[in-house]
C-alpha cells in the first residue's frame, strides 16, 4: 500500500485495515483521529477540513516513506478526509504493519505527528453560539514545526 | 518586474476574498512578496504565513521568486 490519500467520503476502516495484512508482520498499529465535541473551551458541533490535494498527497507520502526507511516497518497507509464533518466521524486514520510492535507503534506516531504539522490541511470549527473559527495547529506553535521546509 | 500568481487558502483566502491573483512584482524572495500582499490587503495584517510553497513544492521564504511562478500562501496547518 504505502501512500496517502484524500477523500471527501466516508473511510471504511475494515477496508483500510486488509490494506496492510501481511504475513511477515507481527504487529499492526492503526490511529483512528475523531471530531471531537469540544476545543479550548468551545463547544463544537462540525468541523470542516480544506485540503489542498496535490501537495498534500505529495507530502503525506513522503511522510510514509521517511516512516518505512527511518523505522523498518513494512506498510504504512494513511488517508485524511476533506469537507464538512460530524461529531465523532473519522477525520484521519494511519495504518502501520511491521514485523514487530516497537517500531510499528513509533512510526504510527511519527506518521500522525508530521501530518498534522506538514500536509496543507485547514480545519474550520463550528461552534454552539454561531460562530466558526480556523484552528491554528497548537503543537506547530511549539515547535515551529510548519515553518522550515521539511525533511 | 516578475509575473507571479498568487493563491490564498482557507483563513487567508476568506481575509482576502479572493483564490488568487496575478500580480507584477520586483519582490525577490517570497516574504517579501507576502509583504506586499499584505500592504495591499489590510485583512491579512493579523496573520502571519506558517507556510509557503513555490510551483506546488515546499519552499524557504527567502527562495527567489521567478517570472511565472505559482506561490501559495498556507496560514497555519491543522490537519488530523
Amino acid at each position: 500500500m504505502n501512500t496517502f490519500q484524500i477523500t471527501s467520503l466516508p473511510i471504511n476502516l475494515e477496508a483500510f485495515r486488509k490494506q496492510l495484512l501481511d504475513r511477515s508482520c507481527g504487529a499492526y498499529v492503526q490511529f483512528d483521529g475523531w471530531v471531537r465535541d469540544h476545543n479550548e473551551g468551545q463547544q463544537v458541533l462540525r468541523l470542516e477540513y480544506e485540503v489542498y490535494e496535490p501537495m498534500a498527497v505529495k507530502e503525506g507520502n513522503r511522510v510514509i516513506e521517511e516512516a518505512i526507511a527511518r523505522f523498518g516497518i513494512s506498510n504504512a497507509f494513511g488517508i485524511h478526509r476533506s469537507g464538512l464533518m460530524e461529531l465523532s466521524d473519522v477525520a484521519v486514520v494511519v495504518g502501520v504493519s511491521s514485523p514487530h510492535r516497537d517500531a510499528a507503534f513509533e512510526a504510527c506516531r511519527y506518521i500522525i505527528d508530521q501530518v498534522k504539522v506538514r500536509l496543507p490541511i485547514w480545519k474550520k470549527e463550528y461552534y454552539a453560539n454561531g460562530t466558526a473559527e480556523w484552528v491554528n495547529c497548537q503543537h506547530c506553535a511549539h515547535v515551529g514545526g510548519g515553518i522550515q521546509r521539511p525533511g | 518586474m516578475n509575473q507571479i500568481k498568487v493563491r490564498y487558502f482557507a483563513a487567508f483566502r476568506e481575509a482576502t476574498g479572493i483564490e488568487s491573483e496575478r500580480v507584477n512584482t520586483t519582490a525577490g524572495s517570497a516574504a517579501e512578496l507576502f509583504s506586499e500582499c499584505k500592504g495591499r490587503f489590510d485583512s491579512l495584517q493579523a496573520y502571519s504565513a506558517a507556510m509557503v510553497a513555490i510551483n506546488d513544492e515546499m519552499s524557504d521564504w527567502d527562495d527567489a521568486l521567478e517570472n511565472g511562478d505559482e506561490v501559495l500562501f498556507f496560514p497555519p496547518v491543522a490537519g488530523g
